[in-house]
């Protein structure tokens, strides 16, 4: 239990530096980076709620492809870092203000003595045998297969939309048309002029 | 001991955090759309450690489908930015007035 206490605050220091470190930073690419490194923290504990699968799901498709693809839109975009800091230190402290309001009420809530762990004891946990993954199997394909199916159906339509989106067509781009290439007529290409005849101009007489 | 409470706390600071960041970043459209990730993982923490201490895989269920549209959000979000980087040569939000009267 102690180990936990040790491991939960290194992984929520980590986690809540680092995504104050996304929102303040200058430069995009370090947020992202910092971003990736808060999913990873927060992985980490959802490890100590044994949600192991969703702390794998977390790493492979966000740092794994949602990051990746934050990295490489921010380093295409040619983007004007200063200009957009404008009124960045203009609305910090209505911004901290705010934010410690927040946590004060949150907490407030919470801190309540609803869940603390003489009401809600902290479950002894699964023996080695189970499967976070099985389980969530096992209820995911049979009292939630609708929400499962309309969540490829969105994932389809999120991938049609953004080919859709992004697809252009530039008209001063030349490209091959191979059927037209095939379908060429002689009609099409040779052009036969009829000329007079000319008469043999005398050389070297 | 951690207690229910700790992991609660955790996602609200964290909640805080991202909103703060749009308050911010009000120009910058990339780090709005990262603050909303961060948003949407103070959530997800909530609803492990209910699924957790509560002894019920349904929270569990509901993140993963949160972690799907996120991550369809931020694919389409991402589209959108780069259509509107080319047709603007900017991200600034304060750049985005077509419709203005």
């Amino acid at each position: 239990m102690m180990l936990l206490s040790v491991l939960f605050y290194l992984f929520a220091t980590v986690l809540v530096v680092s995504a104050a470190m996304v929102v303040t930073i200058r430069n995009p690419v370090k947020a992202a980076l910092f971003l990736v490194l808060s999913f990873f923290s927060a992985a980490c504990i959802w490890m100590t709620l044994e949600a192991e699968f969703l702390a794998i799901v977390l790493v492979l498709v966000y740092v794994g492809a949602v990051m990746v693809l934050f990295l490489f839109v921010v380093m295409m975009l040619d983007i004007d870092i200063e200009r957009m800091r404008d009124g960045f230190t203009r609305y910090l402290p209505v911004g901290a203000v705010v934010a410690v309001v927040m946590v004060v009420e949150f907490a407030l809530v919470m801190m309540s003595d609803r869940f603390d762990s003489h009401s809600l004891p902290r479950p002894g946990g699964h023996g080695p045998d189970y499967s976070n993954t099985r389980e969530l199997g096992l209820v995911l394909y049979t009292d939630y297969v609708f929400a499962f199916e309309v969540a490829g159906l969105i994932l389809l339509v999120a991938i049609v939309a953004a080919i859709v989106l992004t697809m252009r067509r530039r008209p001063d781009t030349r490209y091959q048309s191979p059927s037209e290439q095939v379908k060429v007529s002689k009609s099409e290409r040779l052009r036969i002029v009829s000329m007079p005849a000319e008469k043999r101009p005398e050389i070297n007489k | 001991m951690i207690s229910l409470s700790h992991y609660l706390v955790l996602g609200a600071i964290l909640f805080s955090l991202s909103v703060v960041g749009i308050f911010l970043n009000r120009k910058n459209l990339v780090i709005i759309l990262m603050a909303i990730e961060l948003l949407l993982l103070a959530v997800n923490m909530n609803f492990v450690a209910f699924s957790y201490y509560l002894d019920d895989l349904a929270g569990q269920v509901f993140v993963f489908f949160i972690l799907t549209v996120a991550a369809a959000e931020a694919a389409i979000g991402l589209a959108i930015l780069i259509v509107l980087f080319r047709n603007r040569r900017s991200i600034n939000v304060q750049d985005m007035d077509q419709l203005r009267g």
